[in-house]
């Protein structure tokens, strides 16, 4: 072939095209690996996240039962009773002095916004601006701003009605969680709202995110200036209980150190205060959780909804219950700590069958506990004393009959407040699935999972056409589902780590179509490619699974003995899978991970001794405290963590070497695990490194947040205990 | 062990691989997956199918009647078939160099991203934007603004063996 200028050419454009494709095809194939590790780094974040919110709810239903059955004088009640104390229904003068402001002075050095009262645009504004300069609004005005949202809250109804009459188009904002990067990135793409511009915020403002607290005050102000605009719905994030948990108590507290506790209780009392859905157009649903098979909005359209302060426990009778019973400490436990599902509400064998109970929510929980414990009640009362550990003592006090005169009581409250309380808890924790049926959802521990055929019902009985809701962190900010008749709303991005998944708000004009902005806060994710974006947030993931796994050695363990009774050492990785899965509980394609977790394997079996050394790179050395105390006490620090606030009633940060002894008391009864008195000194004692006889909170759970070499590189000075036993490096 | 590399063990490996794979986009836990998620799998799996390939397969893998989904029955077999017959083998690290160096006719050793861009969104089968944009995020050195293929090509390999 003679190779002219056109046959080259040719012959050119022929190889090109083969050399694209090649190209095309092999990058298709990388995005898909991608892809894949992708998706499972999200079931690990997932996974985890809801494992975590069980073990709040197991830990609130086990405090709830303390308040319940012990005797008022017990210690461990006296220390936890507080955060069950309902804000009673009192005289507005009575809150308003608790609101009260006018004493507190604002500096002259304080250069933050000064706000006056009626509040307008332009004060908001500047509020915004100063937020996005990293400035903190004085206490005073903070809790002028609550006060008035508060008059203004209490007369708003359960359920915000909308229109998009005069052409508006209403903007919808899913979770923010406390993430105000979002928030602003949203104000600038979609401008602030206005009297053009309605919003509706779909609950879950606070926790995990730093800026709780800003992102309340300004949804708040911009509420105050335009009532007729925008509009709040109540999030399951909105409870104080979930709170103590999940980082905005604690943010609250830190950034406000001598107002935070007035401010967090005023907040207590406005959250119950926040409505519970809004309707637009009455054809659109919108709500933070979603449905069941028996919400009916003229029901919640009824309810006192400000009774309900958190939904995680039903409203008080009008006569204090006393339920004067016992389970021993082996029911308690297998009450509590139900291991025979990934559920935390489930019944254990001696109530009966799964099957029978229909519709199972906490409220079950606790009431049918009272009606079946009423049998033990006699056999407790012979079983006195008990042995001398201090464990025992504990659950000596667990066994006390309360006074002799109460009555034993079958059910807590009335049949009306159960349902309400019902409706309220399924509106704001639930979640869609794709099987039709309405089943309780137990991966979170409260509400239900509801199906196609539960949303076509509902919208039916309603009129209704679209139901959005919030509450799951979508990949790319929102996803349809239910036939595109549910749509999830979800506006935090980079939510589980960065470069997670992307935020997203709609406009709904009055065609009741939504339009879609997607977005991503940059400020973390700038100049991180697609592919380093999945590496860093797989990297977050298995670092934390591996973390998981390295805590629950000694189950682990146990588990793979049990497999390999011939003690070789070896298991195969099926098994291995297996094992984990039922010790963790946690639903992920392990046969897929397993590469990323385990770096070697032989013939197709792994070397587990060898393996859990991998995991962390030094060995423990034995000391006072063994291996399985800290690994537990590791294993639940948030849990100990959200103990220690409760304990701390002032909010101030610090707890006396006695509560600190009783916080562990309540945990080993909790934990079903023994924590002696030498434990517990040594822990205290270690931890007093200021020597006054107090133990900082922060201080003492810094043991517990994953080191890093970097971190101890930079010397800083750990708990010797710390340095020793959990290192975990990679 | 002579039987440790029987056929039988072969095959059970393989159909292993293929059902963790698939269970990861079965998400309503039914054994069956989306129709369009087939490219993932496959691919995850280690094969290098180009889109026409996927096709066929895909052809292959409906129903008669087609309900956008492909159960597990149908996928097992066909997908046991291309891995034991090693169809749609990787492409290798050289081959893929010289791919980048027929499009850079000026031998200039970098080709620039509105050059890359047209081949790869005009020939062959083409990228989406979305898909362009991404290999560009990760092709593009950020000071010089060009793609160094060379050094690209290495670092995707090298990411690939992990």
């Amino acid at each position: 072939v003679k190779f002219t200028s056109k046959n080259l050419h040719h012959f050119f454009f022929f190889v090109s095209i083969k050399a694209a494709v090649l190209i095309q095809r092999w990058y298709r194939q990388y995005a898909a690996r991608m892809e894949v590790r992708r998706r499972y780094t999200w079931n690990i974040f997932q996974s985890m996240e809801y494992a975590d919110l069980q073990d709040q709810i197991k830990l609130y239903n086990f405090l709830g039962y303390l308040m319940d059955n012990f005797t008022r004088s017990s210690s461990e009640r006296k220390l936890i009773s507080h955060i069950f104390r309902e804000n009673e229904v009192c005289r507005d003068a009575e809150w308003e002095r608790y609101f009260s402001y006018t004493n507190i002075d604002v500096p002259d050095i304080y250069c933050g916004p000064r706000l006056t009262f009626p509040l307008d645009m332009d004060q908001v504004a500047d509020l915004v601006e100063a937020f996005k300069n990293k400035q903190q609004l004085h206490s005073r005005y903070v809790l002028q701003l609550l006060l008035e949202t508060w008059k203004l809250l209490r007369v708003l109804p359960n359920i915000n009605r909308v229109s998009t009459c005069h052409s508006k188009e209403i903007t919808i904002c899913g979770d923010l969680h406390g993430q105000l990067e979002d928030l602003l990135l949203i104000f600038y793409k979609n401008g602030m709202p206005s009297l053009e511009k309605p919003y509706v915020f779909n609950g879950d403002f606070v926790d995990r995110g730093k800026d709780s607290m800003e992102i309340l005050l300004i949804l708040f102000a911009f509420l105050l200036v335009y009532p007729g605009n925008v509009y709040l719905n109540r999030g399951n994030h909105e409870d104080h209980i979930i709170n103590l948990r999940y980082g905005f108590t604690k943010e609250v507290l830190s950034k406000y150190k001598l107002h935070g506790k007035r401010i967090l209780k005023l907040l207590q009392k406005i959250f119950s205060w926040l409505p519970l859905v809004t309707v637009i157009d009455q054809r659109v649903l919108i709500v933070h959780g979603g449905v069941s098979d028996t919400t009916d909005l003229a029901l919640i359209a009824r309810v006192d909804r400000h009774k309900y302060v958190s939904a995680l426990r039903p409203p008080k009778k009008k006569t204090p219950s006393r339920i004067n019973v016992y389970a021993n400490s082996e029911h308690f436990h297998e009450m509590i700590n139900c291991k025979n599902t990934t559920g935390s509400l489930t019944f254990p064998k001696p109530f009966g069958a799964r099957e029978s109970f229909q519709r199972r929510s906490l409220q079950d929980f606790s009431s049918t506990m009272a009606r079946a414990l009423e049998g033990e009640f006699e056999v407790r009362r012979r079983q006195a004393e008990f042995s001398l550990s201090s464990f025992s003592k504990s659950h000596n006090i667990l066994s006390t009959t309360l006074s002799p005169d109460s009555e034993p009581d079958s059910s807590q409250f009335t049949d009306t407040s159960n349902d309400e309380w019902k409706q309220i808890l399924d509106l704001l924790w639930s979640d869609p699935m794709s099987q039709d049926g309405c089943i309780p959802n137990e991966v979170r521990g409260g509400g239900c999972y509801w199906g196609p055929d539960v949303t076509e019902d509902f919208l039916n009985r309603h009129n209704l056409q679209l139901i959005i809701r919030s509450h799951e962190c979508k990949q790319d900010g929102y996803e349809f589902c239910h036939n595109r008749k549910v749509l999830t709303l979800f506006s935090a991005s980079n939510y589980y780590e960065v470069g997670s998944n992307r935020g997203a708000f709609i406009r709904l004009g009055p065609d009741l179509v939504p339009y879609f902005v997607q977005y991503r806060a940059t400020s973390m994710t700038r100049g991180l490619s697609f592919p380093q974006n999945v590496k860093r947030t797989e990297h977050t993931a298995l670092k934390a699974l591996r973390e998981l796994l390295f805590v629950h050695k000694s189950d682990l363990l146990s588990a793979f003995q049990e497999i390999d009774k011939e003690n070789t050492g070896l298991i195969c990785l099926n098994d291995w899978g297996s094992a984990i899965e039922r010790v963790l509980h946690l639903d992920l394609p392990w046969q897929v991970l397993h590469p990323q977790i385990v770096s070697s394997t032989k013939d197709g079996k792994l070397n587990y001794q060898g393996w859990f050394h991998d995991l962390a790179l030094k060995k423990p050395r034995s000391e006072h405290i063994e291996q399985t105390m800290l690994e537990t006490l590791y294993r639940h620090r948030s849990t100990l963590e959200t103990i220690f606030r409760i304990v701390d009633t002032d909010n101030s940060g610090f707890i006396t070497f006695e509560d600190f002894r009783q916080t562990l008391k309540l945990l080993s009864a909790y934990l079903k695990m023994e924590i002696s008195d030498e434990v517990i000194n040594e822990l205290v004692i270690s931890t007093d490194t200021n020597n006054d006889g107090s133990i900082d909170i922060d201080e003492f759970m810094e043991a517990f947040r994953l080191v890093d070499k970097s971190r101890l590189e930079r010397g800083k000075s750990l708990l010797k205990l710390k340095q020793d036993f959990l290192e975990i490096y990679w | 062990m002579a039987d440790k590399y029987s056929a039988d063990t072969i095959i059970t490996e393989t159909q292993k691989r293929i059902s963790n794979a698939f269970d990861v986009f079965d998400h309503e836990s039914n054994k069956t997956v989306d129709v369009r998620e087939i490219g993932t799998i496959i691919r995850s799996l280690g094969c290098f199918p180009s889109e026409a390939d996927l096709h066929d397969i895909i052809a292959e893998l409906e129903e008669e009647e087609p309900t956008g989904f492909v159960r597990y029955e149908k996928f097992l077999p066909t997908m046991t078939k291309i891995l034991l017959e090693r169809k749609f083998r990787p492409i290798t690290e050289d081959l893929l160099l010289q791919a980048f160096e027929v499009l850079d006719q000026q031998k200039k050793g970098h080709l620039e991203p509105e050059e890359l861009t047209k081949y790869l969104t005009q020939e062959g089968e083409p990228f989406t934007q979305e898909e362009m944009d991404e290999m560009l995020s990760a092709a593009v050195d950020p000071d010089k603004n060009v793609i160094l293929y060379k050094d690209f090509v290495s670092m995707m390999t090298f990411d690939d063996t992990r």
